[in-house]
């Protein structure tokens, strides 16, 4: 039995019915881990100690009678910038290399609840600033589906561990795009949560206004069933919502009939490579053979997002990473002989050059005299673009586009040209800008690489996104295929 | 408008980075490519148009005025690259 192919709702009923116990699942994934690693290279940290000991809990209350949650004794792994009660958190820089936090984020207490099973901490790009996991300073993570390509980002470690196998389900963090392109480019489910929807508290902060945490998984009721687990309201988080959240899970499996799907043109004009185009406009007639109403919208300042986001992201990062300063945690410069080389030199050493070129133009945003030109305008604008998704929303239940304008691409193909990979986000960045939810699923194949379809829904309509999902999912089989990695 | 070499320097000294001469070219050009695609903004008209700064209409979070248990030092400064006493240590400062 390939139990690495197999989704948390599949192992819950294996784990059940006693056909496997937690122990034998957890021994197998960190084999699967070892297996995979040479190839998918997914993972900065391992905690198969703790894993184990885990598992030997889960197996007495099974021994014991008792029952377990929907996700207890299930493998999962985390972005390595969400923080782990000592276990080490890096951001994939080496400012953080050897940070050790004191505390949980709060959806790890509650993953840590649930009796889910941390296996280890997933790469990514340096403080989750690239889309490709290249800006990793450590190592980059590899396409399940080909070695030679990227597997997204900035969440590519999360997203690759998914697809290869390496863990049932695992967290990522999307501030542009950073959950759905690299769920798109290795073939899973991943879904960015409307703002406010999953608490940030313990995942450290890139852009304040846009980040948010999600789940990656094999299918979507996977995902339902692990939003189930992360969403709610958090006293810890300040910009945390205090709303109703609905059991995404239980809402899975009704009709589709009569909803209404809006086809943004401005996502399927000039720059969406014609393979992807095709795929996806396949996936529209499966929608509209299951009832759903198809119709066209506008989504017209969506040109102004790339630069909006690229004003506001860096200036709330230069921000935020002011804290790195050499004092209280990670690096220190050896050449420190007064305080502000200290600074300089720290930071020199310890950040990567994407984080030094965003943390520039952030620092250089916010600057006295620019202020009103950059920030302020990218913010006023950014209204703009909110407002053409309320609009839309008043005609269309969801939205549906792209992920992505192409398929994975190939390591170095965009590393010279900051622009042209900051364009590998262009059906992304909206969606957080707007602060509403976007779930990518697959949605076929083009030359045997995984075509990513990105649902958007009204703030807090996350569970519509799922149960739109899960019908093309039943419909097409899309989410039974795996990658063969050889091992 | 364009970004000049000794700007990108004060925008390093105001972000505490050290730059090489090779760095501060680079980044001389491209930031002004950055910000030149930015400059599309400009285009439209936002006059009447109030900023976002977050989307969810929140306001005055407050909770209740009580002491929780705070973390333990200890845990705290093990992290410091340099640590004495319980307290941070830093370069001579004055």
């Amino acid at each position: 039995m390939k139990l690495y192919t197999k989704k948390a709702h599949e192992l819950h009923d294996l784990l059940v019915n006693k056909e496997i116990s937690a122990a034998e699942l957890v021994r197998a994934q960190a084999e699967r881990i070892e297996a995979a690693e040479p190839k998918v290279q997914a993972f900065i940290t391992r905690t198969f100690d703790d894993a184990m000991a885990q598992a030997a809990k889960v197996d007495a209350k099974i021994a014991a009678g008792e029952a377990i949650g929907p996700l207890e004794g299930i493998p999962m792994a985390l972005k390595d910038n969400m923080c782990t009660d000592g276990v080490r958190t890096t951001c994939a820089s080496k400012i953080l290399h050897n940070f050790v936090p004191p505390y949980d984020a709060t959806v790890v207490t509650k993953l840590k609840e649930a009796g889910a099973i941390l296996m280890g901490k997933c790469n990514m790009d340096e403080f989750a600033m690239g889309s490709s996991t290249e800006n990793s300073r450590f190592f980059a993570t590899r396409n399940p589906w080909d070695i030679e390509r990227v597997p997204g980002g900035s969440s590519g470690g999360s997203a690759a561990a998914v697809a290869a196998g390496q863990a049932v389900f695992t967290l990522g963090s999307d501030t542009g795009g950073s959950i759905r392109q690299p769920a798109a480019f290795c073939g899973v489910v991943g879904m960015k949560p409307t703002y406010g929807a999953v608490s940030r508290f313990g995942l450290v902060a890139f852009a304040s206004s846009l980040d948010q945490i999600g789940p990656f998984t094999r299918d979507v009721r996977d995902n339902a069933r692990v939003m189930n687990a992360i969403a709610g309201y958090d006293l810890k988080d300040s910009t945390s919502a205090p709303v109703d959240y609905p059991d995404y899970e239980a809402l899975l499996g009704q009709s589709v009939k009569g909803w209404r799907v809006g086809l943004p043109k401005e996502y399927f004009g000039e720059g969406i490579g014609p393979e992807v185009k095709a795929v996806i406009e396949k996936a529209v007639k499966v929608l509209e053979g299951l009832g759903a109403e198809i119709g066209e919208c506008s989504l017209p300042h969506t040109e102004y997002a790339l630069p909006v986001y690229y004003l506001i992201a860096p200036a709330e990062a230069s921000s935020n990473l002011a804290r790195y300063d050499g004092v209280r945690y990670g690096y220190r410069s050896e050449e420190a002989p007064d305080l502000n080389t200290m600074f300089k030199k720290t930071r020199a050493e310890g950040f990567g050059e994407e984080v030094k070129r965003r943390i520039m133009l952030g620092t250089y945003a916010l600057s006295s005299g620019y202020y009103d030109a950059y920030y302020l305008k990218a913010q006023k604008v950014r209204t703009l673009i909110k407002g053409d998704f309320d609009q839309a929303f008043e005609k269309f239940d969801v939205l549906l586009s792209p992920t992505s304008p192409t398929v994975a691409f190939k390591f170095g193909d965009r590393t010279d040209n900051p622009l042209q990979m900051y364009l590998s986000d262009i059906c992304t960045l909206s969606v957080n800008l707007a602060g509403i939810p976007a779930l990518n699923i697959n949605a076929g194949f083009a030359n045997g690489l995984p075509v990513g379809l990105q649902l958007m829904g009204k703030a807090f309509d996350e569970a519509k996104l799922l149960q739109l999902a899960y019908a093309y999912e039943q419909a097409t089989g899309c989410h039974s295929q795996t990658p063969d990695l050889g091992v | 408008m364009s970004l000049t070499k000794d700007e990108v320097q004060h925008v390093a000294m105001l972000a505490r980075l050290e730059l090489s001469d090779k760095e501060v070219e680079k980044y001389t050009t491209q930031l002004n490519d950055i910000l030149g695609y930015a400059q599309r903004l400009q285009a439209l008209d936002t006059a009447n148009v109030p900023p976002t700064a977050h989307v969810f209409p929140l306001q005055n979070v407050m909770r209740d005025d009580r002491v929780d248990p705070s973390m333990a030092r200890e845990k705290i400064v093990a992290n410091a690259p340099d640590e004495e006493d319980g307290f941070f240590r830093v370069p001579k400062i004055v």
